[in-house]
């Protein structure tokens, strides 16, 4: 069964090899000499004293191909799910070959194990794998972008660690149990497809802030922690707090003096304490009267966030609930294959 | 002699439709038994049930006396070769014989071998590259170098031409004798089953109408013609199949299991295909349909 499987499997898993092999090349190539420039830049800089234009700069030149590899590492999941998991039984089913193979000395179960077993790791390597390889290169792009891009965040959480091997066995499990239950390859490709993304889309937005209560801070404004106030046309305040780099902002919003949240500062401050410096040299004192008088009215900034430590509790936790989830469709798919298909 | 086939009450229903109802068989061993029906009078899913594809709704089913598919040691004893002869299209003929020694212990490697340089197909062809006669081939050969006690052959020739047929046909009785299989084969075309099969079961709208030995059904079925009367008048051991009236003339199918005295009949023999299609088109309502499939 290992030799039909292997056999069967094959042009698929060439094709996953060379690009694995491919992306190794590529971050091989170019990650020694990124993490040298990093090194090199930093020293540089830190002699001078401020590396925020050098970090900028840095991780600007090497934004789209970062981007490109974060997009491409967040589909491997999705397609080993289409092009892996939903044809591996359907495509028997649609070709009849299923009454060939089960007729054989062999019982379903173990078609059904050795089939899941053998592609399904494959899969979780592969995904586990590019993964890691990718953190490896982006080390000295992490530095870089802890403001901007903080590995915390969905997009760069997703892409980083261990995560990608659990979304790659999910995706794997998801795109077969979608194949047993609705038994046509293309459909089941759709559905995969839709379910896998809406997925990706529900757990960083709904599932993943919760893992551990958030962090709360209330922090009255003050000159030195606001990074900005803007007033909009339509009496809205927007307040920006400085942060420690690469914390998950959940929400950022000001709270009034009974802490209820309010969408805008009263309109008297943009005309009176925090009206616009009239003449250049008064414009710190300005500030500073325009923050004691927001802080005299009641008005704070209140923060929810996860901060950057809990990286890797995240990591575990969610590779431990895709796990989960895998495991359950799994069983699933044992249940249906051996009881409703025929 | 033990049963290769025993039902007890058997169904099968998906949905709200039954496919197979209350369906008691007893098929002896070594037998050659043609299962004949109209599409769709459930011989798939009796062969399905049989070979344990598929769970019944109702009864039991016993082959070679032991559940059907319950372990390898009992997938190993039957053989199945299903509807339409499914190959792996991608997979080579000579990478189907290693399909075949690999899932199977008891896999005949020479006789598989020995069977496709008969064919004369090339190994290195693949299955999907085949004509239709050969890609059933293909599929006997994996059947029958298993070594099966029973194989079971789901309507294996109704793809194929009339020469791919007959060539089928002789490759399996060829193979039958050899080995000493037992075979369940089904077909919607008595002519396929005509010369080949010694045991016959007719299954006509999910439910088995007759069953029995090739000969003794011969018989004991009858044509009888004869001046015109009521057929409901004859003695309690004749059942009437079918029943043709003219002006003058009275034309039965009857069952018979005793001897027919009455002189006034002209009796005649009748032909296993007449025989099938009394039995196809006395059943309630669809006769239309099925004598048109059996004619075809």
């Amino acid at each position: 069964m290992i030799w039909l499987t292997l056999r069967q499997f094959r042009v698929q898993a060439a094709i996953m090899g060379g690009a694995l092999v491919a992306l190794a090349a590529l971050l091989a190539l170019t990650g020694p000499g990124m993490a040298d420039d990093y090194d090199r830049g930093i020293a540089a800089c830190e002699a001078g004293g401020d590396c925020a234009v050098f970090t900028r700069q840095f991780f600007d030149d090497h934004q789209a191909l970062y981007q490109t590899l974060v997009a491409a590492l967040m589909c491997l999941p999705g397609a080993i799910g289409l092009f892996w998991g939903a044809p591996l039984i359907t495509r028997e089913l649609e070709t009849g070959t299923h009454r060939l193979v089960w007729n054989q000395t062999i019982t379903r179960t173990r078609w059904l194990v050795v089939k899941l077993g053998l592609v399904g790791l494959t899969a979780t390597v592969s995904g586990a794998l590019a993964g890691l390889m990718l953190s490896w290169w982006a080390g000295p792009l992490e530095k870089a972008g802890a403001e901007q891009f903080p590995r915390m965040t969905p997009l760069m959480f997703d892409s980083r660690g261990i995560v990608p091997l659990g979304y790659a066995m999910f995706g794997f499990v998801l795109g077969v149990t979608a194949g047993v239950l609705l038994r046509r390859t293309l459909t089941a490709m759709a559905v995969t497809l839709a379910v896998f993304v809406a997925v990706q889309l529900a757990v960083p937005a709904w599932i993943r802030p919760y893992y551990i209560p958030a962090k709360v801070t209330v922090t009255k404004m003050t000159s030195e922690n606001i990074e900005g106030l803007m007033f909009t046309d339509r009496r809205e305040v927007k307040v920006r707090l400085k942060q420690e780099p690469g914390i998950w902002e959940l929400s950022s919003r000001t709270i009034d003096s009974s802490g209820r949240a309010v969408s805008s500062l009263p309109s008297s401050l943009a005309t009176g304490a925090c009206a616009p410096p009239t003449r250049a040299g008064n414009a710190a004192n300005a500030k500073e009267r325009c923050f004691s008088e927001i802080t005299r009215l009641g008005y704070r900034q209140k923060l929810t966030f996860q901060p950057a430590g809990r990286f890797w509790p995240f990591q575990w936790i969610e590779t431990g609930l895709f796990l989960v989830l895998s495991a359950a469709l799994t069983a699933f798919c044992f249940y249906w294959t051996r009881r409703r298909v025929s | 002699m033990t049963a290769v086939l025993r039902a007890r009450g058997l169904g099968k229903r998906y949905r709200k439709h039954w496919a197979l109802s209350d369906c008691t068989l007893d098929v002896p061993a070594g037998r050659v038994v043609g299962l004949v029906g109209p599409n769709g009078a459930g011989k798939t899913t009796l062969l399905n049930l049989a070979s344990g594809q598929m769970a019944p709704t109702a009864g039991s089913i016993e082959v070679l006396g032991a559940q059907p598919a319950e372990s390898p040691a009992q997938l190993a004893r039957v053989g199945y070769v299903a509807q339409d002869t499914p190959t792996y299209s991608g997979l080579t003929v000579a990478e189907h014989l290693k399909l075949g020694a690999r899932l199977n212990p008891s896999w005949d490697d020479a006789l598989a071998r020995d069977r496709i340089a008969t064919l004369g197909l090339d190994p290195r062809r693949r299955a999907g590259r085949l004509s239709g006669g050969q890609r059933a081939q293909l599929a006997l050969t994996v059947g029958i170098a298993k070594r099966p006690e029973l194989l079971i052959l789901d309507e294996p020739v109704a793809a194929l031409d009339p020469l791919a047929r007959r060539e089928f046909m002789q490759a399996l009785m060829e193979a039958a004798v050899e080995q000493r299989l037992s075979v369940v084969l089904s077909s919607h075309l008595v002519s396929d089953l005509e010369r080949t099969c010694d045991y016959l079961i007719v299954l006509v709208d999910s439910r088995v109408q007759v069953a029995g030995d090739v000969d003794e059904l011969l018989a004991s079925h009858h044509r009888l013609t004869g001046p015109r009367r009521d057929p409901s008048r004859l003695p309690a051991d004749q059942h009437v199949l079918t029943e043709s009236h003219t002006d003058r003339q009275t034309s039965l199918i009857v069952r018979s299991d005793g001897p027919l005295h009455d002189p006034s009949w002209t009796v005649g023999r009748i032909s296993l295909e007449d025989l099938v299609l009394a039995y196809m088109s006395r059943s309630g309502g669809a006769g239309a349909r099925p004598a048109l499939e059996a004619l075809r």
